[in-house]
């Protein structure tokens, strides 16, 4: 049995025309020849007609009719007639098929990416949209929690308690790990520096002022963004890809009321209840380390005692509220304006929890500089 | 391989259940090779169920499904992958990966079961591309497309490797009519291109007249299979009430598969 080469052969070229004869197997595993080896034979300016050949064409797949469409898409840029009478009647129809819709021609667009997106009267454009986009939402938030307090919202309150059981008791655990942890870290941090003056029961004091004014709450904070602002980006995002936003609002039913608020509310109620707790389990966890350094439960109790404030703790708890917002504003936002696929509702959590945190550092260090101005 | 006699794929004493809960039993049909295979019901009966099924993306209670007499139910994971790369598979909603163009959507089983260069690939995804008439659209992402349009992307995924067998899971389900004939003839052509087995689950009936040359009916109430048959012979001379009517559009089917539903 003779084997035959894949490819093709020039029969005859003359007279404006040229045939040319497909030879062997066009299959996967064959190795068939580019069309850039036939356009470098085809003479666009002599040739008003090209002929091929399946004569001698044994076995054919989509190998042969990526090869013709690339053919029929040049000979119809060059204005060449292409006459494939000469196959079989199976690949000509695929043909058929495959040329019948005109190719499509994408609009040009400016790309997203490269040096266009770092010209700064852009980036400024961008972030003041930000800042009125997420102003705007603020305000409408600000609506329907009047609207709630009037007793006109469409909100529901068997909601609101699903999501205070998901954002208070459900993160208890990574909570205490986390405060437990910082506190002892707190401990630590301080302790290295205190040892050398022989000043080591003021741990106490050190942990107990950070934790209340500034670590149970941040930590807090950033637990709570990355666990539950992710989560709220990313069930509103799914929403809005089931068209489920759609429904609410063609329903006569603002979503922000529907949706955000009991989120919101939700958080803004369970925030300062886990900061309290946090605190606790940070003194709790600086208790321990102290312990290790020689200083009784007692004495560490005692000091404790004696620096602990209201005014702390209740700046610490102004803050859990404020940071609950920011957590529940950016969360939502980003969940209702996602786009509507599975990439998007993807980006959607990462900016919820990128733009939480921005904000909830921010926030502390306005408050702090507040707080150091007026004295407290 | 296997005779050409035999069937391309036989179902035996398939049940399928979820948890105590069974949605099919005793299921009993042969696909012959070169069918355009119509699975057919009311809403809730099981067909998707036994799509999936058949895919292996779900384990049946008792029975065997079996490709080209071996059995796929019992084949090993890596026997399943080798059987699965003979098929073709579109989802009710596309199931285009929505992170990658459409090029990209297609160049992946190209690039996973193909030794084609690169230049190869782009020329072949062209031309799949272009059998769904979507040529020049390589770059788009699903999302930037239309319904129809991402339904015959689907396509042009599930044809990528030439396949043995195409699923489809309501191929035309929310087009409209025009792009859903379009959509037929397209599967038709494919069919006879490539020598391939279509297997369909869809209750747009147009579509089950105009290119199904055999189909089972699943009935809800029974929880099993009461018909099977070419769907015009089915219509006229079939002795099952049900599924005269449910092929002739009849109110008495659409409260049969309504009192079914568990309420």
């Amino acid at each position: 049995m003779i084997t035959e080469q894949t490819g093709f052969e020039i029969i005859s070229v003359g007279q404006g025309k040229m045939s040319v004869g497909l030879q062997g197997n066009w299959t996967q595993s064959q190795q068939s020849p580019d069309f850039s080896q036939l356009r470098a034979a085809l003479d666009v300016n002599s040739v008003q007609q090209f002929f091929i050949s399946g004569v001698d064409l044994k076995e054919w797949d989509s190998t042969l009719l990526a090869f013709l469409l690339a053919c029929h898409n040049y000979c119809q840029g060059s204005k060449v007639e292409f006459d494939v009478s000469g196959l079989p009647s199976g690949a000509q129809k695929l043909l058929e098929v495959a040329t019948a819709v005109p190719i499509h021609i994408r609009p040009k667009e400016l790309s997203r990416f490269g040096l266009a997106s770092l010209d700064p009267s852009g980036l400024t454009r961008a972030g003041i949209k930000h800042l009125t986009d997420s102003l705007s939402f603020v305000g409408e938030v600000s609506i329907a929690l009047t609207k709630l307090v009037m007793g006109k919202a469409n909100t529901r309150m068997v909601d609101f308690k699903v999501f205070c059981y998901a954002a208070g008791p459900e993160a208890f655990f990574i909570i205490s790990l986390v405060s437990v942890l910082v506190g002892m870290i707190l401990a630590y941090l301080g302790a290295a520096q205190l040892l050398q003056f022989g000043a080591e029961v003021y741990v106490a004091d050190l942990v107990v002022i950070g934790t209340l004014r500034e670590m149970g709450v941040l930590m807090t904070a950033i637990v709570m963004s990355g666990r539950t602002g992710a989560a709220y980006a990313a069930q509103l995002g799914t929403m809005q890809t089931n068209e489920e936003i759609d429904a609410i609002i063609t329903m006569g039913v603002s979503p922000i009321e529907f949706l955000v608020v009991p989120r919101m509310l939700a958080l803004v109620l369970m925030m300062p209840l886990l900061t309290l707790y946090a605190d606790l389990l940070g003194i709790i966890g600086g208790g321990i380390v102290a312990g290790g350094m020689g200083i009784s439960p007692l004495q560490y109790i005692n000091e404790a005692e004696n620096v602990f404030s209201w005014v702390d703790t209740s700046i610490g708890l102004a803050k859990s509220v404020i940071f609950a917002m920011l957590i529940a504003i950016a969360g939502c936002r980003s969940g209702i304006n996602s786009g509507r696929s599975s990439e998007a509702v993807g980006q959607a959590a990462t900016q919820a929890v990128v733009i939480s945190i921005v904000y909830l550092i921010i926030a502390d260090a306005a408050i702090n500089i507040i707080c150091q101005q007026i004295g407290i | 391989m296997s005779s050409k006699a035999k069937a391309h794929i036989e179902i035996r004493d398939l049940t399928m259940a979820y948890g105590s809960f069974v949605i099919q039993q005793d299921l009993n049909f042969d696909i012959n090779r070169g069918d355009i295979f119509v699975i057919m019901g009311g809403s809730g009966c099981g067909k998707s169920t036994l799509l999936k099924h058949m895919l292996g993306l779900m384990a049946p209670v008792k029975g065997d499904i079996i490709y080209d007499g071996v059995s796929f139910v019992s084949a090993s994971s890596e026997q399943r992958d080798k059987v699965r790369q003979n098929w073709g598979i579109t989802y009710q909603s596309g199931g285009l990966f929505s992170a990658m163009t459409l090029a990209e959507n297609i160049t992946l089983p190209l690039q996973l079961y193909t030794d084609y260069d690169r230049a190869e690939i782009a020329s072949i995804v062209a031309y799949k591309l272009s059998l769904v008439g979507l040529a020049g659209y390589q770059d788009y992402f699903p999302a930037e497309i239309s319904g129809g349009m991402r339904k015959r992307a689907a396509l042009a995924r599930a044809i990528a490797l030439d396949p043995d067998i195409l699923f489809f899971d309501e191929p035309s389900a929310g087009l409209d009519p025009i792009s859903s004939r379009l959509l037929d003839e397209l599967i038709v052509q494919m069919k006879e291109s490539l020598g391939a087995t279509v297997v369909m689950v869809t209750h747009e009936l147009p579509s089950i007249f105009d290119i199904a040359t055999n189909s089972v009916y699943l009935d809800a109430n029974t929880r099993t299979m009461i018909d099977y048959g070419n769907p015009q012979e089915l219509r006229d001379h079939s002795d099952q009430a049900v599924v005269k009517q449910f092929l002739a559009r009849g109110i008495e089917a659409a409260k049969n598969t309504m009192g079914s539903k568990r309420l």
